[in-house]
């Protein structure tokens, strides 16, 4: 592991004003927030209270959609999804921790319309980083960094959040 | 039977033949697949793409409503294709082999195999005999084997009463006949059960009962006493060849579940049955039907735990050598 520490609470500002700021170019009506399983979620939690959305807090588990399932098999231990409202004809905000290679998000995606049809999807991530490998974009970022190929990074949590970058 | 044939070379789970050599890490992991399952009955699609591609072949050679209607539930809900086989219109009944029936299909390009058989032992052989990169689960053979069944069955106790190691457990009726009953004493042993009890007449016990890790007890009324959870069997007549009973009528006095019975049993005791029920014969219609009774749920924990079996044979399940029985 590198010794290398990111401010998460800079990220989380700047991932605030710019969902703040997205949600009223968008017209975003009475939002709901959607966080990623593990690191996702505990910065929609932090968002979530901050942004004083209504509906309660969803949290998607997008193992059951992961497209590498025929190599790695199934996790012997999937929290269930949990998303404590309709999504039909809503307007969501979704959040990840890292946006890397953009699977995730196409999982997520695929998972929350099999839940219904949503109005509008806004994508938040705490940091993105290089290595797209599909044509996904975050429309909010707390950050940005550029790391090597065999570079890593991870967010651990939930009390205190922490960036750090692991060297495989 | 060969035990290691259901895992492959790196130790995954390849096939489900048998709860026979697994170990009790496996089957909690099972449950734990199928409790994960539990959220997509909540979608509005009630389907997750982990199976998608596959062709999944229900290969019924004996009558089920419920395990053929749960297996193939189970594998849409996965997105798998399934080709349900009609063995009473099939080339079998015109005189073709098991092996050459089996062989037709898998050029078919199909990935795996449900197997129902009257003969005890059919899943494995079809097992020892399928293509490298098919696999079988066993949904019934004979007397022998039925642990989708005895799974579904864990799972329900384990949501009704959580930890096994404080449980007594009776498995009332038909032992004789019955793979369930078989496949369940071998599940509730393996993960613990403080005690497990089998109540039934001298004719419908096989001779080595007390060999099975079992209190035997002939007296319903005693087996059932301070109970945490009664399964009751049905009477498989259609695998009975010689007198076992003096009449239907005598089996109900003697081994039918009455609210009457249900009372020497704790009172939070759940009474569960694999299906279909005979009700009058083996159990009292109040009985069924009453607030006890956990009978519909296992129907419903039957799709999430085949969900569990089907993916983690189809996909291993990440983790290598944790199955088998040290």
């Amino acid at each position: 592991m590198v010794d290398f520490q990111l401010s998460v609470e800079k990220m989380l500002d700047r991932l605030y004003a710019g969902l703040v700021a997205e949600i009223t170019r968008r017209e975003l009506h009475d939002p709901l927030m959607i966080g990623i399983h593990t690191g996702g979620g505990w910065i929609a939690e932090k968002l979530h209270n901050r942004l004083g959305l209504h509906d309660p807090l969803g949290l998607l588990n997008i193992s059951f959609y992961r497209d590498d399932f025929s190599q790695i098999g199934i996790h012997p231990r999937v929290l269930p999804s949990n998303l404590p409202f309709r999504v039909e004809g809503r307007d969501i905000i979704l959040i990840d921790d890292v946006l890397y290679t953009g699977r995730t998000i196409r999982a997520a995606l695929n998972e929350i319309f099999d839940y219904g049809r949503p109005a509008q999807i806004v994508l938040g991530v705490l940091i993105e980083r290089d290595g797209r490998q599909i044509p996904v974009q975050a429309d909010c970022i707390g950050g940005r960094i550029d790391l090597g190929p065999d570079e890593k990074i991870k967010l651990s949590g939930p009390d205190p959040l922490a960036l750090s970058i692991h060297c495989s | 039977m060969n035990k290691s044939i259901q895992f492959d070379a790196a130790g995954r789970l390849r096939h489900f033949l048998t709860i026979d050599g697994l170990n009790r890490g496996l089957l909690v992991r099972i449950m734990d697949v199928a409790e994960s399952f539990s959220s997509v009955t909540e979608q509005q699609v009630k389907k997750v793409p982990l199976l998608r591609g596959k062709t999944i072949v229900n290969l019924f050679f004996e009558n089920s409503t419920r395990t053929r209607n749960t297996f193939e539930l189970a594998a849409k809900r996965l997105s798998a294709d399934v080709l349900n086989v009609n063995i009473a219109t099939s080339a079998t009944s015109k005189g073709e082999s098991l092996l050459d029936t089996i062989r037709n299909i898998e050029a078919m390009h199909v990935d795996m195999f449900v197997v129902r058989h009257e003969a005890s032992g059919a899943a494995h052989f079809i097992a020892r005999h399928v293509a490298p990169h098919i696999s079988v689960v066993n949904a019934g053979d004979g007397s022998h084997s039925h642990p989708t069944q005895a799974m579904l069955d864990m799972f329900t106790i384990r949501q009704c009463k959580g930890d096994f190691s404080k449980l007594k457990v009776a498995i009332v009726g038909d032992i004789l006949h019955s793979r369930v009953a078989r496949s369940e004493i071998l599940a509730l042993n393996t993960l613990g059960t403080a005690e497990v009890r089998v109540v039934a007449p001298r004719t419908l016990l096989p001779a080595d009962a007390a060999g099975l890790g079992v209190k035997v007890f002939h007296d319903l009324d005693q087996g059932l006493s301070g109970v945490d959870v009664i399964i009751m069997l049905r009477l498989q007549k259609e695998r009975m060849s010689g007198a076992f009973l003096p009449s239907e009528h005598e089996y109900f006095t003697y081994f039918g579940l009455t609210g009457e019975r249900l009372a020497k049993a704790n009172p939070n005791a759940i009474v569960m049955h694999p299906g279909p029920i005979n009700r009058g014969v083996e159990i009292d219609s109040r009985v069924a039907d009453g607030p006890q009774s956990v009978i519909l749920q296992q129907v419903g924990n039957g799709i999430a735990v085949r969900m569990a079996v089907m993916s983690m044979v189809l996909g291993g399940y990440g983790m290598a050598n944790v199955g088998v029985a040290s």
